[in-house]
């Protein structure tokens, strides 16, 4: 069995890439999945921290982190929907006024 | 021990590639599918961590729903690069800058410092753990408001996005 630090290395690359993925790319779909990417990088480091400490609760809040990642997604998905369907664009570069 | 470690790179490769290959894949499809192969790479982490069942819900959660979703998504707005030209290029590079100084401090906080972990490989587990019995046991019996809350918040999720989508129709 690896050291935990592995585990949460790894964790912490995933989590920076998903970061970089937010503010360099312009597609809003492309950033809504980098902040999916983000929050799996954050259930690795719960995971691996439960096999450390050979605890349950860890798994138990990455289900927790499921769900919520779960109504994010729908939430998300139908602002992006609403957003295309008044704009025609997902450029979030284009998205830089509060009118509607 | 040997074994362990060259699974262990093999599969942070494959993750850390999926990832990157995210970020850079111009079509948005492609960029869904590298997500895809990263959740299944966590899965199977999950499984070497002791985790079978969240492993099970990592595919049919996040590779099965949240990302049939996404392709939905993609499939409705289409998948082609954006149009147009990158108003902030300075953006980009200052981005990849700030990522490799988190990168590097991240890294001389987890090898260079003592964060308290033991770095000799963790303890054989109990039976059982992290199967349904051991999970379910931990959920309802310590969690049970959390797991209410988080059913509420679900429902309350697909209200809102019924109605986000009423709204939109019926102002058009």
């Amino acid at each position: 069995m690896l050291p935990v630090t592995y585990y949460i290395a790894l964790s912490a690359v995933l989590f920076i890439l998903g970061a970089v993925g937010v503010l360099i790319r312009r597609n809003l779909i492309v950033i809504f999945m980098s902040v999916e990417l983000m929050l799996n990088a954050a259930n690795l480091a719960f995971v691996a921290f439960a096999r450390y400490y050979q605890s349950m609760s860890g798994q138990v809040f990455v289900f927790f982190i499921m769900a919520v990642a779960a109504a994010e997604v729908a939430v998300g998905l139908s602002l992006i929907v609403a957003i295309y369907r008044s704009r025609r664009t997902i450029d979030v570069d284009e998205m830089s006024e509060m009118k509607g | 021990m040997t074994l362990d470690v060259i699974l262990f790179l093999l599969l942070a490769l494959i993750a850390v590639a999926a990832a990157v290959g995210m970020l850079l894949s111009k079509n948005t499809m492609h960029a869904a599918l590298f997500l895809v192969l990263n959740f299944i790479t966590l899965a199977v982490f999950y499984l070497i961590l002791g985790g079978p069942f969240i492993s099970m819900a990592q595919i049919t959660v996040y590779t099965g729903a949240i990302m049939v979703l996404f392709l939905f998504a993609i499939m409705l707005l289409g998948a082609e690069p954006l149009r147009g030209k990158d108003k902030l290029p300075w953006q980009y590079r200052l981005a990849l800058v700030l990522g490799g100084l988190l990168l590097l401090e991240s890294g001389y906080f987890l090898f260079f410092r003592r964060t308290g972990l033991d770095m000799s490989g963790t303890a054989a587990l109990p039976e059982g753990f992290g199967g349904s019995y051991a999970l379910a046991d931990t959920l309802f019996k310590g969690y049970a408001l959390p797991m209410e809350v988080a059913g509420v918040l679900l429902l309350v999720a697909m209200v809102g996005v019924i109605v986000l989508t009423k709204w939109n129709e019926s102002r058009r």
